[in-house]
């Protein structure tokens, strides 16, 4: 027996911060870093007597997280206590939800090598951040700043069968919230992690192994990385007679495998009861209605649009749908274009070059989408040549001109006007009497030279076709 | 003597420019001086700040300055109320040395209303217990026989304005705490609907049963200080969207036709003889002021004490885990590990009663308990509210002792919990199902203790408590008035 | 109901108590006439009631999602026994 006679199962838990002005139960900004304990106040650092007031955006934005995975939602919600001590939670409890989440029984679709796969959505609830633990020599620094920042915590099912899909999972969900515009999904700053569970079986079995989790993981490419470890490893147990412990493990990824965080055996007993302090969150029939109409069209919608309407290659829509800005950017310059498919191309091999990985997703865009779209209809309407094109590509970046101004302004209209051109042909000829001997006398290269004449006199705006031919035309009739 | 005064009459004095509000503070304070050694109602005197705060109350005073009526006037708070700068202990060793950052809304009010705080008053321990023997600190005595308790977890609220120690203080209610002190000590005491009053900055006991009210000498002094201290706050999610009325409309107002319920659960086996034949002459007064009273009954009685103890402990477990020795009151000298300051911390700064409340919270809410005991109990809840639901389809007011007996001895109970527990037991149905109610005085039992008589309202209806407590305040003949200190 | 030292010792834990001996064994004695109390509820036949844990009917309380100014650090942090660098300051948390 060996790795490929087993089965891995996983299921996620995903935390995601909300994009709110301030913090779940009080009017503390919520914003990433500061100084230490300098975005706090009585309430969110626990203070005797203090009481929590929900923010009303964190309902909406987990609601619309609901949405936009295809979950049900619970129109009567309440919020409980998770209670157990550590420093990084003042209360010594944690406001989640127990038994009425937000949002239930969703799902959302990943493509594994071309193949469509379900992940089922168990849950989406709310609950508040905890602080930050900093582990000095002498002992633990706790800073309350991250304390009370809002969180939705996405559970999926055990539907996961290979570390690859936990991967494209996570960048799936990351784009999904993205376009719901309610997290910035900024894994640096530790607003998207995820913890992984992870069981093996023998194939062909029924029941579930007994599973490990691995939390706090803050990079997609570390939970593919400690998913494919941590099933190895469980395999390599189970295959020399051992079992497997229920416990909770951390990826180290200096060292690139999981170590067991168990210190001493404990069984949590969170004690969960409803939250006395908060109040019952009711939802009617038209806030989700708003909500859901209030949504984006979503990124696997889309993509299939784009397949069908503009008839683009499925993996040129992926590269357009991965992100909501470029998505929309795409579709204002498609939906004034001529040729959709050539500002996909235009999208993919130059704005893509031109923006780093945050550029792609958030922050104003140099050029309108429908600039780029009338760009390609310059091309298209033979206005300039695909060379001028690039040109004034970069003059629309850097100065964020309309295609149409920039042409007018610099004057890169293609010169297209037959009598004009013919004039300025019958001189080059004229003045280069030699040039035009050899080509008579059969060095039909010869034409090349001349034609250089010719954009040299136009400032390279002669449109190069009537060029070619408006020169052939009057070398035959001096033979 | 000023300090005789009752809250109304202050008012009237210091309006009329008779008194100032140093005189009247000062007056106070040298009460204090005086018999707060034998009493022990405060832990706290803030003479000071009340004495400053006073002396720049009257100057805005002489410079015609428009001043809220409760403006000059003192007032003594229970140390479970979160005071900027002044010490707030829950007289637990715990809180010993906690200066809070912030005002408890209701602190705002006061200080809003140019009030002066005479200092923080002695308490069980996080409010737990029914004697206020429960205190870090020291026993509070009932004026009116030292030897007895004051009643609690408000002992020294109820002592205080007993002793005339302070014209009316705030004490806070989470089954029984303000009404059975009250009872105890002769005085009024109120508990307003579970809502009406915020309890942002109320160190929490339990935080569905919880409500700040007033103690204060008599029902006038009542409603004014509902006027005061109730209405909307947005810090506090439990707050109710209700406007505030002037309480005092309600009072000089016939009561004839009231209909008042008298449940006979609360007035059969347990509850003393002189209490209940006080009870029973307190019904003849208001029958011959015109109301219509009712012997009724009322199930689910009997099982409000059990639930209560479970929902309270349960909740306290988890808004008393905050106290870890981190960030705020006991930290142990003594430990190595995280844990074990954990422990050593709460086991050093948290007194036996509140140890056990903790323990049978932690209990009940635990797996393979939560079904059991937690859950059973909110479910009792929801039986015990429906009862009130009938009776008040038929009655205005339901009438009960406030508590089974008067004052015991101190000492007399401290060792049987069980024993302790039960003087709540016409208390804490109301909490449990949030409803408003007053604890009067109703006369006195051989041994010269006060009797206390509750009426217990709809939710948000204290003024029909308060309009038939005070015709039968007005109608009522007490032997004595004042207790002799 | 019966309490076991080993349950008063698994609570007290939950709970973060260091009971000495003495508090064990008066604890065990004091849970288990408190619980036996409590175990009256349990006769009860009382079927599916809905359970009321907020007993006025108050239901989306809502904050704005507008900010305001923090607390000071240094007020926030008065009360704290051991303080470091802006920090509340604890042993060691083994990782
Ligand atoms: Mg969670
Ligand atoms: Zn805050």
């Amino acid at each position: 027996m060996g790795y490929e006679d087993y089965e891995i199962v996983m299921g996620l838990e995903v935390h995601s911060e909300l994009k709110t002005n301030t913090k779940i139960f009080c009017d503390c900004k919520n914003e990433f870093g500061g100084e230490p304990n300098t975005h706090c106040c009585p309430i969110c650092t626990g203070m005797p007597g203090t009481l929590p007031v929900l923010n009303g955006k964190v309902v909406e934005y987990a609601i619309k997280a609901g949405l936009a995975t295809n979950c049900k939602i619970n129109q009567f919600s309440k919020q409980d206590r998770k209670n157990y001590f550590y420093p990084d939670l003042p209360k010594a409890y944690q406001v989640s939800q127990f038994d009425l989440p937000l949002c239930y029984e969703g799902e959302v679709e990943i493509e594994v090598e071309g193949e469509i796969r379900k992940i089922g959505i168990t849950r989406i609830h709310i609950e508040e951040d905890a602080g930050k633990l900093n582990h000095e020599i002498g002992g633990t620094l706790v800073d309350y700043n991250r304390c009370g920042i809002p969180l939705i915590e996405i559970v999926s099912e055990p539907d996961f069968r290979s570390p690859v899909e936990v991967g494209i999972y996570m960048e799936k969900l990351r784009t999904i919230l993205l376009y719901a515009d309610v997290s910035d999904c900024k894994m640096n700053e530790g607003s998207l992690r995820c913890d992984v569970n992870l069981s093996v079986r023998k194939k062909g079995e029924k029941t579930l192994g007994t599973r490990t989790e691995m939390k706090n993981i803050n990079s997609f490419s570390f939970a593919v990385k400690a998913a494919e470890y941590e099933a190895k490893r469980q395999i390599k147990v189970l295959e020399s007679g051992g079992t497997i412990i229920q416990e909770t493990r951390r990826w180290d990824e200096a060292k690139g495998v999981t170590i067991s965080m168990r210190t001493k055996e404990e069984a949590h007993d969170y004690r969960y009861f409803p939250e006395p302090d908060l109040m019952p969150i009711i939802t009617t029939d038209e806030q989700i209605l708003n909500w859901k109409a209030s949504l984006p069209i979503m990124p696997d919608v889309r993509k299939a649009n784009y397949i069908n309407d503009y008839e683009l290659g499925s993996k040129e829509a992926s590269i357009l749908v991965a992100s909501r800005k470029i998505a929309d950017f795409f579709e204002a310059g498609a939906s004034c274009s001529k040729n959709p498919k050539a500002v996909a191309n235009w999208i993919i091999s130059e704005v893509y070059s031109r923006l780093n990985e945050d550029e792609k997703e958030q922050g104003p865009m140099p050029i309108k989408g429908e600039d780029l779209g009338n760009l390609v209809n310059l091309i298209e309407e033979g206005t300039i040549s695909g060379k001028m094109a690039k040109t004034v590509f970069e003059k629309m970046w850097q100065t964020g001109k309309s295609p149409v101004t920039i042409v007018d302004e610099e004057g890169l209209k293609q010169n297209s006007d037959e009598d004009a051109l013919r004039t300025i042909a019958t001189d080059v000829l004229n003045s280069n009497a030699k040039i035009v001997a050899d080509y008579l006398g059969g060095k039909e290269a010869a034409i090349q030279s001349l034609m250089g004449q010719m954009m040299k006199a136009t400032k390279g705006k002669a449109n190069p076709k009537m060029v070619i031919d408006l020169l052939k035309e009057l070398l035959e009739a001096m033979r | 003597m000023l300090y005789q005064k009752s809250v109304s009459a202050l008012q009237h004095m210091l309006q009329n420019k008779e008194v100032t509000s140093e005189e009247v503070t000062q007056s106070y304070l040298d009460r204090i001086e005086m018999v707060d050694k034998k009493v022990g109602a405060y832990i706290t005197v803030a003479s000071e700040s009340a004495l400053a705060t006073a002396r720049a109350v009257d100057e805005k005073r002489n410079k015609g300055e428009v001043l809220s009526p409760f403006a000059g006037i003192p007032i003594g708070i229970k140390d479970n109320m979160c005071t900027e700068g002044l010490r707030t202990t829950c007289a637990s060793k715990m809180l010993d040395n906690f200066v809070p950052p912030f005002d408890a809304t209701i602190i705002n009010k006061i200080k809003e209303n140019d009030m002066i705080i005479l200092g923080k008053l002695n308490m069980d321990e996080f409010a737990m217990g029914s004697s206020t023997e429960n205190s870090a600190y020291h026993v509070t005595k009932n004026p009116w026989d030292l030897e007895y308790v004051p009643g609690g977890s408000s002992g020294g609220s109820a002592a205080a304005v007993a002793a005339e120690l302070a014209p009316f203080t705030l004490g806070s209610d989470t089954g029984g705490s303000i009404r059975q002190p009250a009872h105890y000590c002769g005085v009024v005491g109120m508990k307003p609907t579970y809502g009406r009053v915020s309890r942002y900055g109320l160190i929490a006991f339990a935080s569905s049963l919880d409500q700040i009210g007033p103690l204060t000498r008599d029902v006038r002094d009542a409603a004014l200080a509902l006027n005061l201290i109730c209405g909307h706050d947005r810090m506090d999610s439990s707050s109710a969207f209700m406007d505030t009325p002037d309480f005092t409309t309600y009072l000089d107002q016939d009561i004839k036709g009231m209909r008042i319920a008298l449940p006979r659960e609360f007035m059969g086996e347990g509850i003393a003889e002189d209490v209940k034949a006080s009870i029973l002459s307190a019904v003849k007064i208001l029958e011959h002021m015109g109301a219509v009273v009712d012997e009724v009954h009322m199930e689910m009685t009997e099982y409000a004490l059990p639930s209560y103890y479970l929902i309270s402990s349960a909740e306290a477990s988890s808004n008393l885990a905050r106290f870890d020795g981190i960030k705020y009151g006991h930290q142990a000298g003594d430990y190595d590990t995280l844990v074990e300051l954990y422990k050593q911390s709460r086991d050093e700064g948290f007194g036996a009663e509140v140890k056990r409340r903790i323990m049978l919270g932690t209990y009940a809410l635990s797996s393979g308990y939560y079904d059991a005991y937690y859950k059973k109990a909110q479910q009792v809840r929801t039986l015990i509210k429906n009862q009130f639901d009938l009776l008040f389809a038929e009655y205005d007011l339901v009438l009960t002792p406030t508590g089974p007996t008067t004052a015991f001895k101190i000492g007399a109970k401290v060792n049987n919990p069980i024993e302790m527990y039960l003087n709540d037991i016409c208390t804490v149905p109301i909490n449990i199902a949030g409803l408003p109610a007053i604890s009067l005085n109703s006369g006195f039992d051989r041994m010269g203790l006060p009797i206390g008589l509750q009426l217990i309202g709809k939710g948000f209806d204290e003024g029909t408590i308060l309009k038939v407590a005070h015709a039968y305040e007005q109608a009522r003949v007490l032997d004595k008035v004042r207790p002799e200190l | 109901m019966k309490i076991t030292r080993e349950e008063v010792e698994h609570v007290a834990h939950l709970a973060r108590l260091n009971l000495t001996e003495d508090e064990k064994i008066q604890m065990t004695k004091d849970m288990e006439a408190i619980i036996g109390f409590a175990d009256q509820i349990n006769a009860l036949e009382i079927g599916d009631v809905i359970p009321t844990a907020h007993v006025i009917p108050i239901n989306n309380v809502f904050r704005d999602d507008v900010a305001r100014p923090s607390m000071d650090r240094e007020k926030l942090l008065r009360n704290a026994p051991n303080q470091e660098n802006g920090c509340f300051s604890v042993p060691k948390v083994v990782e």
